[in-house]
């Protein structure tokens, strides 16, 4: 990257609820002993490539208009500087106001290419090596002290592979083997470093959640496709981790998926298909909003992306796979109502064509991660996102 | 040990043992695979509504059903609920005839060598028109040339509408096009990047972003009949080329200038790129992971690798390639059986009618791999992480115990172990097959050992 010093603008906006400076001692003590306990975090990955310029949106940047074509806002919901969140974000601009979430923008991993599935293994993977993701290594990290953490979704994703423990859970639809098939198959899995795990912590989180679901009395997820995690899934998802987040000797970390946000085509503005993607994913957030009412003071939820979009609108009304992303952080534990980190704007474009890639994601998960969790920066810096020294934290980030 | 080669033909290459299907292959199973590598052996043709005609459909007929339901004054509702009911039918239907081909075939391993290649050239449904059109590539584009020349088969999928409409190459149009001038549209780079990045270089293939770019105007001018363009009417829902939306000039891909104009313009780049060692490289690694290893072996890529090169891609040598690999009858079992893979080869070892369409859906929901839906254009993925978690497991468990249920107290399974395993069969598992309470239980567990959850 080149002279970024000379061209982009320190963004200097007052948060609604106000900004001040993160205190330097409270850090430290935290980093003391197990900060983790019972503190909720909850990671949801938007893929295809949210466009980060549809959900919070320059609207008083000069050049906004002519870039954007028929895909510009008119107007949005209260943002500080230039910008107005996507109107169907309603629950997300409200939590802002209130001071329980923040917004990132021009954000990225330090990959720039442009293939998905590249972009997500980074993002999960915060190394070139895709062996592991790096909330697995956070909870390896943390050792006995470490969170549960569950994928919510068939397939564990890349953030939770890794040596330390963690599930997924996917609500059943079809009628369940009995408890005498299943023990038998654990012995018969007893010499299997694959099958044995894997049954064995599938049977926990099981346990876990139709307990939960037993108390609350409700009818299940019947609902929910086995894959898909389209939008009309995303309520439903977040219904289903809320369950689990909130069992009694649950976990405290969850991934969750949701796709469709590759929007190349017909993207729309204040309607359209992408303003159905947000207003399912600002569904879910009110969902975890509720359903994690009582744990809310010490939830963190990060929602992100693998890259951004193409600034200019395409031939075919939608938008191309880009670099500066947004991504947004809420909860009862984050210091919120802010924009953090620096806003290139949209006079000069990486590559004439993306949001230049001003801050890094990585310096969110540092940040996230120390505050939150309360890991230390030396620890953090060694074995969760090595070789990334150069993203520095964003401190101030939690309450 | 030619009973346990046997075994590993019919499992690994094959799509799993019906009862009898080892001892036919036990005498040379090498063979056995071998002489299924012929267009002959490959089923179809399939059922179910071409490409053509569920877009034309879409095309002409589901705007007038709009119109008549908009006019009587129904809910738009009611109108999207009667196209997808009218949709879906057909759409079962194909899933159960493909099913059923793969649980009756005899020549297993030319229908998994047919599947690989769907799946390569994935397309989900993703929209109405994709929903139509995802089923039919496999059908009529894979099975006439999964043993033929590469090239070929690369012609025909890129440019087939459904892949044209799921990769949005449809709506694609040269900016110094005719089309492009008037309308003010402009390219769209995405089937372009994939060709690249999934179907031939692979990431990592030595292109630049320029070469995607180059490409997707290369590919300008392709795209799907119908209303839209005024083709003529026996156009609709077919790839068409129209001059109108072509990019004019020379267009430099890879090092090699493209000067031509027309149609034949995208099939000499195609054809260029197919020809690429990386391409060579790209595909031998895909083939040696999905046959032998998640991490296959460097020799195994190679022998496949040569076999690609000299003879330019003619699939029948990279199939034969694929069964004399080094590693081809290694007594491990190293791959973990995709949610389709367990559904087929459990139906074809218990021997069951299919079970009906809607069912039979629901099962391939459950177990998280629903035909034509795979989550991007890389298709499914093919290595065990993606598949044993402990959710999938537990779902395995559930689809297991519901199929024992139903095949009751003819599951047979100390018999049927011997006969779907043979010499792979551990001790451990028949142990627990024979100490099993219910047949039905016992059945449970071979269908959950760990060497039939494995091939």
């Amino acid at each position: 990257m080149t002279d970024l010093s000379t061209t982009r603008r320190r963004l200097v906006v007052c948060g609604l609820a106000g900004a001040g400076l993160a205190l330097p001692g409270a850090a430290a003590a935290f980093a003391q002993a197990p900060r983790a306990a019972g503190r909720k975090l909850v990671v949801i990955i938007l893929r295809g490539a949210l466009d980060g310029l549809a959900a919070l949106a320059p609207l008083g940047e000069r050049r906004y208009g002519e870039l954007r074509g028929e895909l510009a806002l008119a107007g949005g919901l209260p943002a500080p500087g230039p910008f107005v969140f996507h109107p169907a974000l309603e629950t997300l601009s409200g939590l802002f106001a209130s001071g329980e979430a923040l917004a990132a923008h021009a954000i990225a991993t330090d990959y720039r290419e442009r293939s998905h599935f590249e972009a997500q293994d980074r993002l999960e993977a915060a190394t070139p090596a895709i062996r592991d993701g790096w909330m697995n290594r956070a909870l390896a990290l943390m050792g006995s002290d470490a969170p549960g953490a569950v994928g919510v979704g068939q397939s564990m994703p890349l953030l939770l592979r890794g040596s330390a423990p963690a599930s997924t859970w996917a609500p059943a639809v079809l009628p369940g083997a009995d408890d005498d098939t299943i023990s038998r198959l654990m012995d018969l899995y007893a010499l299997d470093p694959m099958l044995g795990p894997a049954l064995a912590r599938a049977l926990e989180t099981d346990a876990a959640a139709s307990a939960m679901s037993a108390m609350s009395g409700e009818p299940g997820m019947a609902g929910l496709g086995a894959r898909g995690a389209g939008p009309q899934a995303y309520g439903l998802i977040a219904d289903a981790a809320g369950n689990i987040l909130t069992a009694p000797g649950g976990p405290d970390a969850a991934v969750l998926s949701f796709d469709g946000w590759d929007t190349h085509v017909r993207q729309g503005a204040r309607e359209g298909q992408l303003a159905v993607r947000l207003g399912a994913l600002d569904g879910a957030i009110s969902a975890l909003r509720q359903r994690l009412s009582q744990d809310w003071d010490r939830t963190a939820i990060l929602v992100v992306t693998e890259f951004g979009r193409t600034v200019r609108i395409n031939g075919a009304g939608g938008t191309d796979h880009g670099t500066g992303a947004a991504a947004f952080l809420m909860g009862g534990a984050v210091r919120g109502g802010r924009i953090i980190g620096d806003w290139p704007g949209l006079d000069r474009l990486h590559e004439d064509r993306d949001l230049v890639p001003a801050n890094d994601l990585r310096s969110l998960f540092k940040g996230v991660l120390a505050e939150h969790w309360g890991l230390n920066r030396a620890d953090l810096e060694r074995s969760v996102f090595p070789g990334a020294g150069a993203a520095r934290p964003f401190e101030g980030l939690i309450a | 040990m030619s009973a346990r080669d046997a075994a590993i033909a019919v499992n690994r290459f094959g799509l799993g043992a019906r009862p009898g299907d080892i001892e036919t292959a036990a005498s040379d199973p090498h063979g056995w695979l071998a002489a299924q590598i012929d267009p002959s052996a490959i089923p179809g043709p399939a059922q179910g509504p071409t490409a053509r005609e569920g877009l034309v459909y879409l095309q002409t007929e589901y705007p007038r059903l709009r119109q008549s339901i908009e006019r009587s004054g129904a809910d738009p509702e009611d109108i999207q609920r009667q196209v997808r009911e009218f949709l879906r039918e057909p759409r079962l239907a194909h899933i159960a005839w493909r099913t059923g081909a793969a649980v009756t075939t005899q020549h297993g391993f030319a229908e998994r060598w047919v599947r690989f290649w769907s799946n390569h050239f994935s397309v989900s449904s993703t929209s109405l028109q994709t929903a139509v059109a995802a089923p039919t590539l496999e059908a009529e584009v894979i099975r006439p040339n999964a043993f033929g020349a590469f090239s070929d088969l690369l012609r025909a999928a890129q440019l087939h509408p459904a892949m044209l409409i799921y990769l949005d190459q449809a709506l694609s149009v040269g900016p110094n096009s005719i089309a492009g001038r008037f309308l003010d549209r402009g390219i769209n780079e995405n089937l372009a990047r994939e060709t690249l990045e999934l179907h031939t270089l692979g990431a990592g293939g030595g292109y630049t972003q320029g070469d995607v770019e180059a490409l997707a105007r290369l590919l300008t001018g392709w795209t799907v009949g119908g209303p839209r363009l005024r083709s003529a009417r026996e156009d609709y829902g077919r790839a068409v080329f129209d001059e109108r939306l072509q990019e004019p000039g020379a267009q430099p891909l890879l090092g090699q200038r493209f000067a031509g104009e027309g149609p034949q313009r995208a099939h000499e780049a195609l054809d260029f790129i197919a020809a690429r060692p990386q391409t060579a490289r790209h595909l031998s690694s895909k083939l040696a992971r999905h046959f032998l290893a998640d991490d296959p072996a460097p020799r195994d890529i190679a022998h496949i690798e040569t076999a690609w090169l000299q003879t330019g891609g003619d699939l029948a040598a990279v199939a034969r390639a694929v069964i004399t690999a080094p590693s081809a009858f290694d007594p491990a079992l190293n791959k973990f059986k995709t949610p389709e893979e367990f559904l087929i080869s459990s139906l074809r070892a218990v021997g069951a009618p299919a079970p009906n369409p809607r069912q039979l859906y629901g099962g391939y929901m459950a177990l998280g791999q629903a035909p034509f839906s795979a989550p991007s254009p890389a298709g499914w993925p093919d290595h065990a992480e993606a598949w044993a978690s402990p959710d999938a497991v537990l779902k395995r468990l559930d689809y297991a115990t519901a199929l024992a249920a139903r095949v009751g107290r003819e599951s047979r399974p100390r018999e049927r172990a011997i006969a779907v395993l043979g010499p792979v069969l551990s001790e451990a598992t028949g142990l627990a097959i024979a100490r099993a309470e219910t047949p039905e239980q016992g059945l449970t567990l071979l269908l959950m050992s760990p060497e039939f959850q494995r091939r």
